[in-house]
């Protein structure tokens, strides 16, 4: 390990399947879903019924009271976790140097249900109704600035938007940040866009599920896939460089973030073939491992078959037929956009601390030609040294990562 | 006896820009600066906003400059009262 090796050393999830890193996780382990009936408007008129809603949280006594009606949910619940991970990690801002912290979180849809809210007040008030805060709330940087703005972090800033890749983007950015300027990152992300104006927002790309039965609605890589449930939540964690991680006595706290890498697909119409094989391989060079060095792969289980399709036929490239455990604990939150990468990574971390691969609720029989070893039913023990994490957006984005086990025990 | 006292401020402070739990807004505010109460220039933007729709009082963008304290701002907003007549 490098002096500058980026060490994972607090997390602060906020997820439909709890609040928190042990609830979460012992969700995971037991396969208990968030996925149900939308709550937040009456979904009945919509064609997507469904979704993984943070059900426990609530702005008030999380977030500053100043800042609630200043912004949106996706930066509440970004606030709430960058204040738990900091407090997990141990970590005082006021005491380190601010243009050596930075905060780099993903966003794919900014503040819909604030604007959504400012939008109806302009189409039925008027201008002057539109509030002052529309201005910086519904912006993608606005958790990242918030973040930023509270803690004292004026080093290297930024957001990154790049649907469900984005999350890894951004730790592969805050990665790239401590082996230059910065001792501490804040990174990862969240995003929430359950409101009809987010909803509707997603529904020409077709690919989100239309089933009514929560158990059923997300299934990747099974005869059934068809489409995914969309979620919100997702993590923030605090990467520190080895060296100023040690010296506080964390060692290689919850991991290290190894390698990255990340492509873009082609238009289909072109048929290029697609980069996640090559953005994996990539990942692996980056990290210095070969294929029989990763333990378990996250996947990103869109549930379209035809992309389900590209990511097995990708793993199995690289890995062999069933060469590689492959797990999607998303079917029990839905896919979180830019905050799902972070909520992978999270999971990842926490499965190589306990030796334990979680499994994936709900797919029970592979579609034809998936050839990969999805852990179902129950989790699987194992030695777990290395993970890696794989991230797809709409539109073509391609991110993989690799994460090594750290040394953290469970609290 | 003027229209708006500082009491109708604090409760447009509250409703508009949320409120800092360190702050007492209901303790001796008229004289510190928005800033130190934790309202930044979006937020005192805001706050003007909410008056002007509130009370139908024209309040211009640039009066924010002006309404520095709390003082201020209820001397200001009073005194748009008065060029407006009501």
């Amino acid at each position: 390990m490098s002096p500058t090796t980026a060490v994972v050393t607090g997390l602060g999830i906020v997820a439909p399947t709890g609040l928190g890193i042990e609830e979460h996780w012992q969700a995971v382990l037991a396969g208990k879903s968030g996925i149900s009936r939308i709550t937040r408007f009456d979904p009945s008129e919509y064609p997507t019924k469904l979704a993984g809603e943070v059900a426990g949280f609530t702005a008030k006594g999380r977030v500053p009271g100043r800042l609630i009606p200043q912004t949106d949910h996706w930066t509440h619940m970004a606030l709430f976790a960058a204040e738990s991970s900091l407090a997990d990690a141990g970590v005082d801002p006021t005491e380190l140097p601010e243009f050596e912290m930075a905060v780099v979180t993903s966003s794919s849809s900014g503040g819909t249900d604030f604007g959504q809210h400012e939008m109806e007040r302009l189409y039925q008030n008027g201008p002057s109704w539109v509030g002052a805060y529309q201005s910086i709330a519904w912006f993608y940087a606005a958790t990242t600035g918030q973040i930023s703005i509270r803690h004292g972090m004026r080093g290297p800033c930024g957001v990154i938007c790049a649907e469900q890749a984005g999350g890894l983007d951004a730790i592969g950015q805050a990665r790239r940040l401590l082996r230059t300027q910065s001792q501490l990152v804040v990174t990862g992300g969240t995003d929430s866009s359950l409101c009809p104006y987010g909803l509707v927002a997603q529904l020409p790309t077709g690919l989100l599920s239309t089933s009514d039965s929560s158990d059923r609605a997300y299934l990747p890589f099974d005869t059934d896939a068809a489409g995914y449930v969309p979620g919100e939540g997702g993590a923030i964690l605090v990467t520190e460089r080895e060296t100023t991680a040690s010296a506080r006595g964390l060692g290689k706290g919850y991991g290290t973030i190894l390698g990255y890498a990340a492509g873009f697909d082609q238009s289909e119409r072109t048929d290029r073939k697609p980069v996640l094989a090559s953005v994996i391989r990539r990942a692996l060079d980056d990290a210095q491992l070969n294929t029989a060095d990763i333990d378990v792969v996250f996947a990103d289980a869109s549930a379209d078959p035809k992309q389900d399709l590209v990511e097995a036929e990708a793993i199995t490239e690289v890995f062999g037929a069933r060469g590689v455990p492959v797990t999607a604990p998303k079917t029990l939150t839905g896919r979180l956009f830019g905050g799902g990468a972070p909520l992978d990574v999270a999971t990842a971390l926490l499965a190589l601390r306990d030796g334990v691969i979680p499994f994936t609720a709900g797919p029970n029989r592979l579609a034809n030609g998936i050839e990969i070893d999805l852990v179902l039913n129950t989790p699987r023990e194992a030695q777990l040294r290395h993970a890696l994490v794989l991230a797809r957006g709409y539109g073509g984005f391609t991110a993989a990562m690799v994460v090594g086990k750290g040394d953290r025990a469970a609290s | 006896m003027s229209k708006f006292d500082l009491d109708d401020l604090r409760a447009i402070m509250r409703e508009s820009a949320g409120v800092d739990e360190d702050i007492d807004l209901n303790g001796d505010i008229a004289d510190i600066e928005f800033t130190e109460l934790g309202y930044d220039s979006l937020a005192v933007l805001e706050l003007a906003s909410q008056v002007q729709r509130k009370y139908s009082v024209p309040i211009p963008d640039d009066a924010v400059h002006e309404m520095l304290t709390p003082r201020a701002a209820v001397d200001y907003i009073n005194k748009q009262f008065s060029i407006a007549g009501v």
